[in-house]
């Protein structure tokens, strides 16, 4: 008999997050269909209607998407998981993300360098509109909420020193005027 | 002052790390619904101004490159950047050590949550409103491609959102083949004069 499962969770938790930590290309994001595979249908450390529920809390907890490892280590095995998760998921790219970020130092000012940033930059900035659309497709959301960020935008555009809290507030308001309208009946 | 993006010329001088941990701490913990990169850039940048526009801008490319989420890498090179490997391994420790706490809390009180739909709708309106703190970012972006003057910067972001954003097609392809189309196009020419 083997004993995996008694072995630790710790050595499967990390086993399942090292590796996709460092294929995580482009962020978070694109490794959340290889979690929910792992969690739900490899490790069966929850089912895959618990999975959903996970990705709801990490959404709307601060921090990252990706505390999405996090909760997933939490309910493998309680805070010591959390934490594992946590740091398997971050650490192997972070300690990645430094290194290139030293040799990318290095060669500041040189020509090619600056060639290589041009040509990146605007790829960043194509992820970055192209992130915001993903967000809203996996957490099927309405025109409200795609208006509501494209205003916020526009006044942070408009108004840079504005507080970001002010438009946060502003977003749970109208969403509780949708409720409110929608519970009257107006829209019926 | 009157500045909207600060150059590399008028920045602070560099913080403690016990001040710069602080920072990225309180936007670790208020970051509800996401939307941290803006956050960062509107503290690091044009709060505290410990880091030009630029150099910012530079990041958000590199941390979607590098494998990993994109604002874990961010908070690398932020604090890289500004304090050296013990910022970066300062940065990235406090933004992640609050939501690694209260997102537990959060998954434990989300019954709760989902009892009462007034919350629920707050929830929902802040993560909306967060999603344009990194649209805004993104503008940021478009800004500087701008300022670029050339077009082929301007086609490889446009190509990239329509590709990923809009035709939902596997990221890593998309970026293997735009990546060097766009770096070609603006790599700097044998006997060109000295633009």
């Amino acid at each position: 008999m083997r004993e995996d499962s008694s072995l630790s969770p710790y050595l499967a938790l990390m086993s399942v997050f090292v590796p996709l930590s460092l294929v995580a290309i482009g962020g978070g994001p694109s490794i959340f269909a290889p979690i929910q595979k792992e969690a739900v249908d490899v490790q069966h450390w929850m089912s895959a209607r618990e999975f959903i529920e996970i990705f709801a809390v990490a959404r709307v907890a601060p921090g990252p998407g990706s505390m999405l490892g996090t909760l997933i280590g939490w309910k493998v095995a309680g805070w010591g998981g959390a934490i594992v998760a946590t740091l398997a998921l971050f650490l192997p790219s972070s300690i990645l993300c430094l290194a290139v970020s030293k040799v990318w130092n290095r060669y500041r000012g040189r020509e090619w360098h600056a060639a290589l940033e041009m040509g990146l930059a605007p790829i960043g900035t194509g992820l970055m509109f192209s992130g915001a659309i993903a967000i809203f497709r996996m957490a099927d959301a309405g025109p409200l909420a795609w208006g509501l960020a494209v205003f916020v935008a526009a006044m942070l555009t408009w108004r840079p020193r504005m507080h970001p809290f002010a438009l946060l507030g502003v977003g749970a308001l109208v969403f509780n005027l949708e409720l409110y309208l929608a519970h009257s009946g107006i829209f019926r | 002052m009157a500045q909207p993006t600060p150059t590399q010329d008028d920045l602070a001088p560099p913080p403690s790390l016990f001040k710069l941990g602080g920072v990225l701490f309180w936007i670790g913990v208020f970051s509800f619904g996401g939307g941290l990169s803006g956050w960062i850039h509107r503290q690091v940048v044009h709060r505290y101004r410990w880091m030009g526009n630029e150099d910012f801008l530079s990041g958000i490319a590199l941390a979607q490159v590098v494998p990993g989420a994109n604002v874990t890498n961010l908070c690398v090179y932020v604090g890289y950047r500004i304090r050296g490997a013990a910022g970066a391994a300062v940065s990235l420790l406090a933004l992640m050590s609050g939501p690694t706490v209260l997102c537990v809390f959060v998954a434990i009180g989300y019954h709760y949550v989902q009892d009462y739909p007034v919350l629920h709708a707050c929830v929902d309106g802040v993560a909306a409103a967060a999603v344009g703190l990194n649209l805004r970012l993104g503008v940021i972006g478009t800004q500087r491609i701008q300022r670029m003057r050339r077009i082929a910067p301007m086609i490889a972001m446009v190509a990239t959102f329509v590709s990923v954003g809009v035709m939902e097609w596997p990221l890593v392809p998309v970026v293997l083949i735009i990546a060097p189309l766009s770096i070609a196009a603006v790599w700097p020419r044998k006997g060109a004069s000295d633009a």
